[in-house]
C-alpha cells in the first residue's frame, strides 16, 4: 500500500530508503528530504502545542496532488517516512500507525544484531523482505 | 524473561577474559566499550513502546527506573543531580558485587565489575542523544555511586 518507505538516522542521514518503483526513486529522495522539515517542525514546536507531545506517531506530514507523506520519530531520534498514493483512499490512519509499529519493531531487531554499526546504512535482508511486505500491502 | 544468574556467570567470565588479556594494568577500555555498545542496542528495544522524552532529567529517571529494573530487576536508590549536568546515582546493592564482599574487603577489584555497567549507562544516554562520561566509585562493598557528566554545549 505505500509506494516509498525511508529511514533516516540522528544526523538526518538517510540510513535505508526503499521504493516500489525503481524511477522514481530520486523524485522520492527529494519528497522525503522535504518531508524533514515538517518533521523538525513537529519535533520543536512541542512544548508550544498542547496535547500529543508524547507521542511518537506524527501523523500526516505533507501532501500532494498524487502522494501523501506520513512520519514517526522514535525516542532515539530515529525519524521513519512513508508515502502512499493519494488516490489510495482506503488507508486509514490506524492502519498506518500499524505500519510505523512493524517498522520499528524490525528496526529494534537490525540494531540489536552484534554486527550492525550505527554509522552504516541497513543492509539485513529480513529488514528488506519486511518492508517489501508492507508496501505491496501484505501483513 | 531470563534467570538473572546468566548476566552475572557470563559477566563474570567476560571479566575474567578481559583481565587476562590487559597488557597495561589498569587499560579496561574494551569492557567499557562492550557495556556502550550493549547499552546503545538495548535502549531502542527498550523505549519502543515508550512516550517521547521531555528533558535530560526524565531520561536520567528512566535510566533509574526502568533501565535498571530491566536489567538488575531493582531500582537505583539514590539519585542526587546540581542541575547542571552532573548525576548521581547510587545503588546500595549492586548485583554484579553483592557476591564478592560486604563491607571494604577486596576494594581494588570493584572497578573491573563496574566499568561494563559504566559502558552500559554510557551507551544508553548516548543512543537517547545525552552525550556524557560516566565514572563510578566504590566506598563500602556493595554500595557504588555511578557519576554522570553530561557535555552541555
Amino acid at each position: 500500500m505505500a509506494v516509498c518507505v525511508a529511514v533516516i538516522g540522528k544526523d538526518n542521514a538517510p540510513k535505508y530508503v526503499s521504493c516500489l518503483n525503481p524511477n522514481m526513486e530520486l523524485d522520492f529522495h527529494y519528497k522525503v528530504h522535504n518531508a524533514l522539515d515538517v518533521v523538525e517542525e513537529k519535533m520543536s514546536a512541542n512544548g508550544k502545542a498542547s496535547g500529543d507531545i508524547r507521542e511518537l506517531y506524527l501523523g500526516l506530514l505533507n501532501s500532494t496532488d498524487d502522494h501523501k507523506i506520513f512520519g514517526y520519530v522514535t525516542n532515539t531520534k530515529i525519524k521513519f517516512v512513508i508515502v502512499t498514493e493519494s488516490a489510495n483512499t482506503s488507508l486509514r490512519d490506524n492502519e498506518v500507525r500499524m505500519m510505523f509499529r512493524r517498522l520499528h519493531s524490525v528496526y529494534a531487531d537490525v540494531v540489536c544484531n552484534p554486527f550492525y554499526n550505527p554509522s552504516e546504512p541497513i543492509s539485513s535482508k529480513a529488514f528488506n523482505e519486511t518492508v517489501r511486505n508492507m508496501m505491496a500491502g501484505n501483513l | 524473561m531470563a534467570d538473572p544468574v546468566f548476566f552475572e556467570l557470563l559477566h563474570a567470565q567476560i571479566v575474567k577474559y578481559v583481565e587476562e588479556r590487559q597488557t597495561k594494568d589498569t587499560d579496561l577500555s574494551s569492557l567499557d566499550t562492550i557495556g556502550f555498545t550493549c547499552g546503545y542496542k538495548i535502549i531502542e528495544r527498550l523505549t519502543r513502546d515508550w512516550p517521547k522524552f521531555k528533558d535530560e532529567l526524565e531520561i536520567v529517571k528512566f535510566i533509574c527506573t526502568d533501565f535498571w529494573m530491566a536489567v538488575y530487576g531493582k531500582q537505583i536508590d539514590n539519585l542526587r543531580t546540581n542541575n547542571q549536568g552532573l548525576y548521581v546515582l547510587q545503588d546500595n546493592m549492586f548485583r554484579c558485587l553483592n557476591k564478592i564482599a560486604i563491607g571494604k574487603e577486596h576494594l581494588q577489584v570493584a572497578p573491573l565489575y563496574y566499568t561494563f555497567t559504566c559502558g552500559l549507562v554510557r551507551g544508553s544516554l548516548a543512543n537517547l542523544g545525552v552525550h556524557c562520561v560516566v565514572n563510578a566509585e566504590v566506598q563500602n562493598m556493595p554500595s557504588v555511586k555511578f557519576h554522570i557528566q553530561v557535555n552541555r554545549l
